[in-house]
């Protein structure tokens, strides 16, 4: 039944929406911005802040604009006499249990709380002062610090991490003065489900949820002439961090990001695309070597689908959530942690350093990959591989206190040895980017020709639909590879971790057969990081994930064997894909979690 | 991992997974799910939770949520005779903090909390409907009237024969 159009006035001005719009939505397309808080694109209502209550003739009281749907006839006003007040009682509220810790705090120019109590001049306490001393800082995960004492209670986080995330790690508690938002039994973040993907910083209005920064422990390694310094810069950064420094979302700076991260003072600039590439060249052969074991070995015991590894969100999502599929899981590390294991081993060797004096930073869009870097495995190279993971934003402040005018920076190239990259690396960062990635190689691999895609762009893998599917048959094969000829290599791609569940759920009832399965953790993939600028939503995603297409585009090489400084690792240090200084450096294992 | 504490027989874990089965293991029905649970087992522990959210499929951040939302909910064993201090607004205007401080004084706990003997848990309760009597104590299900601080070793001794 086709939907009907209702008629209402907003401020006096006439406009038609279909029925179900809320009067939010049709205040915004008559172009006045109602504020909100509890509000999020990405999340269903919630209602609980009202700060968005309008006017509405015959109405006693005010309503919620976000949560109410237009009715014929209706007659709002979003800015009147009493709205204001009300509005200003709100925030004064709101204040009153609020922690304004403005100068110190890390969402300061960036708070929502903020700018609505700067835009209606709110400040003196009109209310008692709640915030009592007794709010518990949780700062006890190595990439979540959770402070209650800023907390507003509009439970964003908690829609996400329920909803979006599926994960459930965080819920409401207690009631009154005493709500807060909390976990099971009011465990420490650490302690629970929580998979570290951030996606609740990005969406926490204030700054109740932060990452741990790690920004002083990196300036005193640059500063240090003792410390060689490696910084790795992940695809997804590239295409963000203008949004940190005056940009529009969607802008490309890779140069200016190298020039400015050499002006930090860092000793070496170098890229992740390059380890994105080598672990395509790794997860291929294993993901064949899988193949090959099911379909011409018939062995019993192997594992297909096979799912990336590359996003720590989803490895701990699946260590706790299903924990039975780990061996389906690739034993490759993730690119920033094989740049890791390679920074103090080849790269230290090329450069004549001692692996002691080397200190591994990477840049990141993820929050999760600050707790993959402290886990207990990835200290292959004799030392802790990755030392610090700064994410996206942390750049961003790292730029603003060096003073560097980054609008003027000249276009700058990444150092070598571990520096190139191809279009395929590049890709890494967006949903589908994986799986792309992989199809370009493995099907050259097997046929010795391109994938038949126009300009290699599989179209069917990228996209923002939750759940994806493609089909690509290997024909053509080279003698090599003539077990693979004729299958149909079926793939899924999921991001968020809602989507990750369905598709696991769906492979657990065994109604679906993949061979390769890309799961992010965080929607959008890695471009939609829990450690990318805030605000996050759909449009910023996409205009992000176009950027990177664009990128893939403009590059020279854009298949991950073709790169030469992947050809040369194998030459000089690593031999063959899946050899034993692989397994060594490159490969990891999983630990199944509880879960609860 | 596990951090169980209280060890549930296997029957109680049946019995358990019955009260969830008998509203048809329905996420909505988490709240009489956990009344039943209370009433059988007399206290909601994380142990008891967790089985409760798998078998309901709920998460147990959830569970925890709405089990210390509701004052009747309680994580920890009520006592033999558990005290109900009337706070509303007579019964607090006519002195019901002072009865609870010396409540709290002689058996030593906080409210929430049970003596160590299991004998008597301590609560606070909202206007029970007896503002005449105020102040006004529960104690199980007997109801006192118009106690007084004086009063409350006299209360408990009924209770410690």
């Amino acid at each position: 039944m086709s939907k009907y159009t209702v008629n209402l006035k907003i401020n006096e001005i006439p406009i038609s929406v279909e029925e179900g719009t809320t009067i939010l939505k049709a205040a915004k397309e008559l172009d006045f911005r109602v504020p909100t808080l509890c509000y999020h694109e990405d999340l269903c209502v919630a209602g609980n802040c009202r700060v968005c209550v309008v006017e509405q003739t015959g109405s006693k009281a005010l309503v919620a604009a976000c949560a109410v749907p237009v009715s014929e006839g209706m007659e709002i006003h979003t800015n009147s006499a009493k709205v204001r007040s009300a509005r200003k009682h709100i925030i004064e509220l709101l204040l009153s249990e609020h922690n304004s810790d403005c100068t110190k705090c890390y969402k300061n120019g960036n708070c929502e709380l903020q700018s609505l109590a700067h835009e209606y001049r709110v400040g003196d306490h009109v209310f008692a002062d709640l915030v009592t001393g007794k709010h518990t800082i949780d700062n006890y995960s190595p990439s979540i610090i959770k402070d209650d004492s800023k907390c507003i209670r509009c439970q964003r986080c908690v829609r996400t991490c329920t909803e979006l995330q599926s994960v459930s790690a965080l819920a409401v508690a207690y009631k009154g003065d005493k709500q807060k938002i909390s976990t099971f039994l009011d465990h420490p973040l650490v302690e629970v489900v929580c998979t570290n993907c951030g996606q609740c910083i990005n969406r926490c209005p204030v700054g109740a949820l932060i990452e741990k920064t790690y920004l002083e422990q990196v300036w005193d390694a640059i500063n240090d002439p003792t410390k060689h310094t490696v910084v790795q810069t992940a695809p997804a950064v590239r295409v963000a961090i203008g949004e940190e420094l005056g940009y529009d979302p969607g802008n490309r700076l890779t140069g200016k990001m190298v020039g400015a991260l050499k002006r930090l003072g860092f000793d070496s600039v170098l890229d992740t695309d390059f380890t994105a590439d080598l672990t395509i060249m790794e997860e291929g052969t294993e993901l064949l070597s899988r193949l090959k074991r099911a379909l011409v070995d018939k062995d019993p015991d192997v594992r297909i689908p096979m799912t990336t590894s590359c996003s720590p969100g989803w490895i701990k999502f699946i260590e706790h959530t299903f924990p039975e599929y780990l061996p389906n899981v690739s034993t490759c590390k993730s690119p920033q942690q094989m740049f890791g294991a390679l920074a103090k081993t080849y790269y230290a060797r090329k450069k004549g350093l001692k692996a002691q004096d080397i200190v591994s930073i990477s840049i990141m869009p993820c929050t999760a990959k600050k707790y993959e870097a402290d886990r207990p495995e990835m200290r292959s190279s004799g030392y802790k591989d990755v030392d610090y993971v700064l994410t996206t934003r942390e750049l961003g402040d790292m730029i603003k206190q060096a003073g560097i005018n980054f609008k003027n920076l000249p276009e700058t190239n990444y150092d070598s040895i571990m520096g190139d990259s191809t279009g395929a690396g590049v890709i890494f960062g967006a949903t589908g980017g994986v799986m792309e990635a992989a199809l370009r190689t493995a099907y050259e691999i097997v046929t010795g020709r391109e994938v038949p895609f126009d300009n290699i762009n599989i179209l069917p893998v990228r996209g923002m639909e939750g759940i994806r599917e493609a089909k690509v048959k290997l024909e053509g094969c080279l003698a090599e590879w003539s077990f693979l000829e004729g299958v149909e290599v079926s793939c899924a791609i999921a991001h968020g971790l809602a989507n990750a569940r369905r598709l696991m759920n769906a492979v657990k009832s065994g109604k679906v057969n993949y061979h390769f399965i890309e799961v992010m953790a965080c929607p959008g993939g890695c471009l939609g990081g829990g450690g990318q600028p805030i605000p996050t939503s759909k449009e910023i995603r996409d205009k992000r994930a176009s950027a990177i297409y664009q990128e893939d585009e403009n590059m020279q090489i854009r298949k991950s064997h073709e790169n030469p400084e992947v050809k040369q690792i194998y030459e000089e240090f690593l031999g063959a894909p899946n050899g034993h200084k692989s397994h060594d450096l490159l490969h990891t294992h999983y630990t199944a979690r509880n879960k609860y | 991992m596990s951090r169980i504490k209280v060890e549930l027989h296997e029957n109680q874990v049946i019995a358990l997974k019955d009260i969830c089965k008998s509203f048809e293991n329905n996420p909505h029905e988490l709240i009489n799910v956990l009344h039943k649970t209370q009433e059988m087992f007399g206290y909601l522990p994380a142990e008891i939770q967790e089985i409760i959210a798998i078998e309901m499929n709920v998460s147990v951040a959830k569970v925890y949520g709405v089990v210390t939302f509701y004052s009747f909910f309680t994580m920890v064993p009520r006592g033999e005779h558990p005290i109900s201090i009337c706070m509303g607004t007579a019964c607090y205007v006519r002195g019901a903090d002072n009865v609870l401080d010396e409540f709290k004084k002689e058996l030593k706990v906080e409210v929430g909390e049970t003596t160590s003997d299991g004998k008597f848990s301590l609560n606070c309760l909202r206007c029970v409907g007896a503002c005449g009597l105020a102040p006004v104590v529960l104690v199980g299900d007997k109801t006192y009237g118009r106690v007084s601080p004086e009063g409350v070793k006299e209360i408990l001794a009924e209770y410690l024969s």
